[in-house]
């Protein structure tokens, strides 16, 4: 039998990468950027914060001053924010500005952004001079990882809804925050018109670049801060290389499963979460520990069969939105 | 001017009728060249070394000795391979980023047929039957998602995307089921004893003869996918679904019938890339035995503007990248991502350099063109 | 009249595309209540001058006064701010949205589509526009579309109203609807400017007329002191006696008998409602109707590319022995050793592509051709070069990209491909669409001369000047149906404009 007061919490703490990841991506594709650069825009932003982190204690030890909590989330945030922010830049420039195709330019950011975050991490790990193939930011991680006070006294209550790190509320308030923008907000609307259809949003006056620039560029940012979270909260503050691993995939994943929309990526994501480490909960016996393979792939199946069935249904409001992958320019004739 | 003249553009960007293939060539050479120096500048700063030396040290790498310079050119090989197999499918304009997937499943395939049929029929009858396997493999493994397209009209560069990783964990799951030996999560070197299923060596005595096989089947290759994409009637077929459906139906061209035997084509050579791979080169099966390599094949591909002439010299571009920078690392006791660093510059500049060999910025009034 | 202050005035406006002017040096003036009709044959420019008003485009040179104030217009959203406002001809709608979202899309403040919802049908009531601003756009008709599109302008307040040939998808009744709001908004001391090239719109409705030839301004005046026949001699340049030759069809045989074909398109909508007719060889059919009436499926569900829902297409050998088209697609028709080639109106995007050179073009048809895995290159290389000689095709060479030829010569490329497998039926669609009068006259001695050489021919046109010139027989479409077939000799304007806004002659 499974035991779900133990599984959920440990969906939920696989699932927020994953929530970041594909909120980040569902803004971005709503204004008709494909990027498959979320991968290594995650890594960067998990590196970028691992390196404001990084420094952050080091500067402490010199000075033998105790940590201060508010500087202790501030700077790997403001890092990781701006890391993915300037590769947020980096595809719009591309793609954008200078309408490169935008599968070729995301996987070639997904390529320099993991190389990026592997490179600067394992020279951390030389830095620190450690012998195992790893940086433990202690100080500053139990700043990201503690949980809401009441946690622990609550039983299973508050095992399953108060015991994860801040950035894990940050993250269903991002993507909730994200669902009203869409829906309910001109900004949203303005946005979904950007992605349906930029030549009419464009004649309607508004800035197509502007919001493709922009719903990108937040877009890697929130999606960075997953990469922040995996490393600062989920993984105690140890960097190892190749950790993070398909993650920003299966958060790409997500956004189809979810038909675009960030409030069913709450769920989503933790039901993914749950798929992700499932294996572990199963009884396989020592004898079939290959099933756990199996088991490993239902997330990408599952995707699969919705987006097969989102096109075989046809229906208009499930579709990804019209433009995706395709540059603009006005004077197309 | 009056001032209710507000913001008045200050250039604008018109489309180019054509460029000469000179000016188009001199523009990307210049980008590379560009690439380069930043990249020795990067470089530079990481290990205080000058940029001479720096690019001395990563031709070492990849050319620093003959069994380096061989295995520069397996490794060129087999990326242009996988980009090879990736480009009618993207002539197409089917983005099949499914590579990785379709070698993962080729390869798995050759293995299977390794394990479970080594010794039992002779070598040569073995061999045959892993080539026919892995090809039937990384066919079948690209036709579904190319039927979901031509059914369904399914963003194909999700699905492939999704092909990916249901791979990835279907040999995992083998990778467990035949581990040698039990928990070490890991086939182990296959028929080391009996060499069944290896495939041969191309002469002997000489220091490239466990290369030579790769190498040939990819020029091969490569002639033959330029000869059918330019000459073929299939090739002619391939572009012009991929430039107008419209038109193919109009002439009376089977559009799902040419999607779908495109892309098999398209999966059956990444299919013999994990034949390759896992009968020629690695004999054994892992889950990272693409090693990212379909996803670089798709730049590759596209960076050659699916020449496949032209691929062969954008493999050897990202392959000597990554070698070279391989040894840099090693050098400078830096980690070997430095290379995906490095790559990822020259991709950048190379996709950005695109823009001015398809538009023209036209300032406005300050009588410049540029 | 030239005391007001004009609502916009254009001085020196000029706008290239590559190497094709667009519009040269145009001055011109609008003013309000007053409805401009701004006209000129495809291709004189006048979408592309509007589109700079409405901020599309932006000119190379030139400037704009807006009521006589300097303005710069760079955007759309300047478009707005200076109450410009344009119903294009492609709408821009964004399908899965609902028309209230699409009317306020773009504006500034606070999203409430309540507030929205009541200010459109106060809109829709003070014009009599019926709009459902719940109702997604994806499933609405042509003309809904359309209202959504003018609401939108007015919603935003716009005083400057241009319309980008309203009329082309409306029915009759919907025309004259439209009509009396553009009327009432006249009324409303707005400019209005309606781009057009029908005659007896511009004299039903406008007040005053501008024309443009060929990207140029060439003049204006009031419409009560012009006639059609003035504004046709200063829309094409000259006296227009057409003047196209109509040969004697000889050896006139049964070729392709149409029974009773319906069609419905993908969404179920009926495009051809029992349609029946025969087309014979040695004879040209016209077929005429208001555009978008069933002629493309028609023609498409000849060609084998259209999926029918009932009836039969026959094609008739010489020996009277018929054979079933319905069902077969291009290549099984060809196979079957019916010679039948097919000009479509999508030239680049159907008949030719775009990307690819002369030769490569012509070889669309014949690749096929012999055992061969391996094309022939050669032949439609002969090909590509006779077809440039004999229809004197200007192009760089055999191998540069059609697309980067002008339309007549693109049409020429593809007439030429079409003819040259002698063909026993050709089928044409807005053969002359976009066309200066040198190559449509061209154009129509290449389909006489296969009319001569015993070819039937199925000429789809729109101008009904030429319709009557050049078929021996037109055969006029009204929503899908045959409304009547008459003698090209014989035909009467007037008669056939009636049937093709009322089937039979009933009304609807």
């Amino acid at each position: 039998m499974i035991n779900f007061g133990l599984l959920i919490p440990k969906a939920v703490v696989q699932g927020i990468p994953l929530l970041y990841g594909s909120t980040g991506e569902i803004l971005t594709e709503k204004s008709g950027n494909l990027n498959l650069g979320i991968p290594g825009v995650m890594y960067v932003g998990a590196i970028s914060g691992v390196i404001g982190a990084f420094f952050y204690e080091q500067s402490l030890t010199k000075t033998g001053a105790a940590a201060n909590g508010f500087l202790a989330v501030m700077i790997p945030m403001l890092c990781c924010l701006l890391g993915s922010l300037l590769m947020g830049l980096l595809y719009c420039f591309l793609t954008v500005t200078l309408r490169a195709n935008q599968n070729v330019t995301g996987l070639a950011m997904t390529t320099f952004g993991v190389g990026f975050g592997n490179f600067f991490g394992g020279s951390l790990i030389k830095i620190s001079g450690a012998d195992v193939p790893s940086i433990a930011l202690s100080t500053t991680s139990k700043y990201f990882s503690a949980g809401l006070p009441f946690a622990g006294k609550l039983g299973w209550f508050g095992k399953v809804f108060l015991s994860y790190g801040f950035l894990a509320y940050l993250a269903v308030l991002i993507a909730v925050f994200a669902a009203i923008i869409l829906k309910k907000t001109r900004t949203g609307l303005h946005l979904r018109a950007v992605g349906e259809n930029p030549a009419t949003a464009d004649s309607a006056g508004i800035g197509v670049t502007a919001y493709k620039y922009g719903a990108t560029c937040i877009g890697c940012m929130i999606a960075g801060l997953g990469g922040l979270y995996y490393v600062m909260d989920y993984a105690c503050g140890v960097w190892s290389n190749d950790a993070f691993g398909d993650r920003g995939w299966l958060a790409i994943a997500l956004v189809i499963f979810t038909i675009w929309k960030p409030d069913i990526s709450i769920f989503a994501s933790i039901l993914f979460g749950g798929l992700y480490i499932l294996y572990l909960y199963i009884p396989t016996g020592m004898d079939h520990m290959e099933l756990q393979q199996l088991y490993k792939m239902i997330p990408y199946v599952v995707t699969l069969i919705v987006l097969v069935i989102t096109s075989m249904r046809n229906k208009r409001e499930n579709q990804p939105p019209a433009s995706l992958g395709l540059p603009y320019f006005r004077e197309e004739r | 001017m009056s001032n209710t003249k507000k913001h008045e553009p200050l250039f604008h960007i018109v489309k180019r009728d054509s460029m000469t293939f000179k000016k188009a060539v001199g523009i990307r050479a210049l980008a590379i060249v560009a690439a380069l120096v930043l990249c020795a500048v990067i470089t530079m700063i990481v290990t205080g070394e000058n940029p001479i030396s720096i690019y001395g040290t990563m031709a070492i790498g990849a050319f620093g000795s003959v069994r380096k310079t061989w295995v520069t050119f397996q490794n060129v090989s087999i990326l242009l391979l996988i980009a090879l197999a990736l480009t009618p499918a993207f002539k197409m304009k089917f983005w099949n980023i499914g590579g990785e997937g379709q070698v993962l499943i080729g390869g798995l395939a050759a293995a299977a047929c390794m394990i479970k049929l080594g010794g039992k029929v002779p070598n040569g009858i073995l061999i045959l039957i892993m080539f026919f396997a892995s090809l039937l493999a990384g066919g079948i493994w690209s036709v579904i998602p190319a039927i979901f397209k031509a059914k369904w009209n399914t963003n194909e560069t999700l699905s492939t995307l999704m092909m990916n990783y249901i791979a990835t964990q279907l040999v995992a799951f083998f990778t467990v089921l035949w581990e040698v030996p039990k928990g070490s999560g890991k086939i182990g070197i296959i028929n080391q004893d009996t060499n069944a299923g290896w495939l041969p060596n191309i002469g002997s005595g000489f220091s490239g003869s466990k290369y030579l096989l790769t190498i040939i089947i990819a020029l091969l290759i490569t002639a033959g996918m330029f000869i059918y994409l330019a000459f073929s009637k299939q090739g002619y077929e391939i572009s012009v679904v991929g430039e107008s459906v419209n038109t193919a139906r109009y002439v009376g061209i089977k559009v799902e019938k040419v999607i779908i035997r495109t892309v098999f084509i398209s999966g059956a050579i990444c299919g013999l890339v994990g034949l390759l791979l896992v009968g020629g080169i690695n004999h054994t099966l892992t889950t990272t035995i693409a090693g990212g390599q379909g996803f670089t094949a798709v730049m590759v591909s596209w960076l050659a503007k699916f020449n496949p002439i032209i691929m062969v010299f954008a493999s050897l571009l990202i392959v000597f990248l990554s070698r070279g920078a391989g040894e840099v690392a090693t050098g400078f006791g830096l980690n070997q991502s430095f290379s995906d660093i490095l790559t990822g510059i020259i991709l950048f500049f190379i996709i950005g350099c695109e823009f001015f060999i398809t538009y023209k910025i036209t300032f406005k009034r300050g009588g410049h063109k540029k | 009249m030239d005391n007001r202050i004009p609502a916009v005035k254009l001085t020196g406006i000029s706008k290239r595309f590559g190497a094709v002017a667009a519009n040269s040096n145009v001055n011109m003036e609008i003013y309000r209540g007053e409805i401009l009709a701004l006209l000129g044959e495809n291709g004189s420019g006048k979408t592309t001058l509007m589109n700079m008003l409405s901020g599309i485009y932006f000119p190379d040179e030139g400037d704009i006064q807006i009521d006589g104030k300097p303005v710069t217009i760079a955007s759309p959203r300047d478009a707005f701010d200076l109450g410009i406002g344009m119903v294009h001809q492609h709408f821009k709608l964004v399908d899965v949205l609902t028309a209230a979202e699409n009317i306020v899309l773009g504006l500034d403040g606070k999203l409430d589509l309540k507030k929205a919802t009541k200010k459109i049908n106060e809109i829709c009531d003070k014009y009599g526009f019926e709009v459902n601003p719940s109702q997604k756009i994806y499933d609405m008709s042509v003309s809904q579309k359309q209202t959504v599109e003018i609401v939108k302008v007015l919603y935003r307040g716009a005083e400057i109203l241009i319309l980008d040939e309203p009329t082309a998808v409306l029915t009759p009744q919907e025309t004259e609807k439209l009509f009396n709001v553009l009327r009432k908004m006249r009324d409303d001391n707005k400019a209005i400017v309606i781009i057009t090239h029908k005659m007896h719109e511009v004299e039903s409705l406008s007040d005053r007329v501008a024309v443009l030839r060929k990207g140029e301004y060439i003049g204006d005046m009031m419409t009560k002191d012009t006639n059609a026949e003035e504004m046709t001699n200063m829309m094409v340049g000259r006296k227009v006696s057409l003047n196209i030759k109509r040969p004697e069809p000889v050896g006139v045989k049964d070729r392709i008998r149409v029974t009773n074909l319906t069609v419905r398109n993908e969404e179920g909508i009926l495009k051809l409602d029992n349609v029946s007719f025969t087309a014979r060889s040695g004879e040209i059919l016209g077929i005429a109707g208001i555009s978008g009436c069933g002629q493309k499926e028609l023609l498409e569900a000849i060609a084998g590319l259209q999926v029918v829902e009932s009836g039969s297409i026959e094609y008739i050998e010489d020996d009277g022995s018929a054979e079933q088209l319905i069902g077969k697609d291009p290549r099984k028709i060809r196979d079957m050793g019916v010679s039948l080639s097919f000009v479509p109106e999508d030239r680049l995007g159907m008949g030719l592509v775009g990307n690819m050179n002369l030769a490569d073009n012509m070889m669309l048809r014949s690749f096929e051709k012999g055992g061969s895995p391996f094309t022939d290159r050669k032949a439609p290389y002969e090909l590509a070069k006779s077809v440039v000689e004999e229809l004197e095709v200007v192009t760089p060479g055999i191998s540069t990209p059609v697309r980067r030829l002008s339309g007549g010569n693109v049409q020429k490329v593809l007439v030429g491909r079409e003819i040259a497998s002698a063909p026993k039926v050709l089928l044409t669609a807005y053969a002359v669409r976009g066309l200066d009068i040198n190559s449509s006259y061209t154009i129509y001695d290449l389909i006489n001369k296969q009319k001569q050489a015993g070819v039937a021919v199925i000429f789809v046109g729109e101008d009904l000047d030429v319709l009557m010139e050049l078929s021996d027989r037109i055969l006029v479409l009204c929503g899908g149906q045959v409304s009547g077939i008459v003698d090209g000799r014989k035909a009467d304007r007037a008669q056939i404009g009636f049937m093709m806004t009322s089937t039979g002659g009933n009304n609807e």
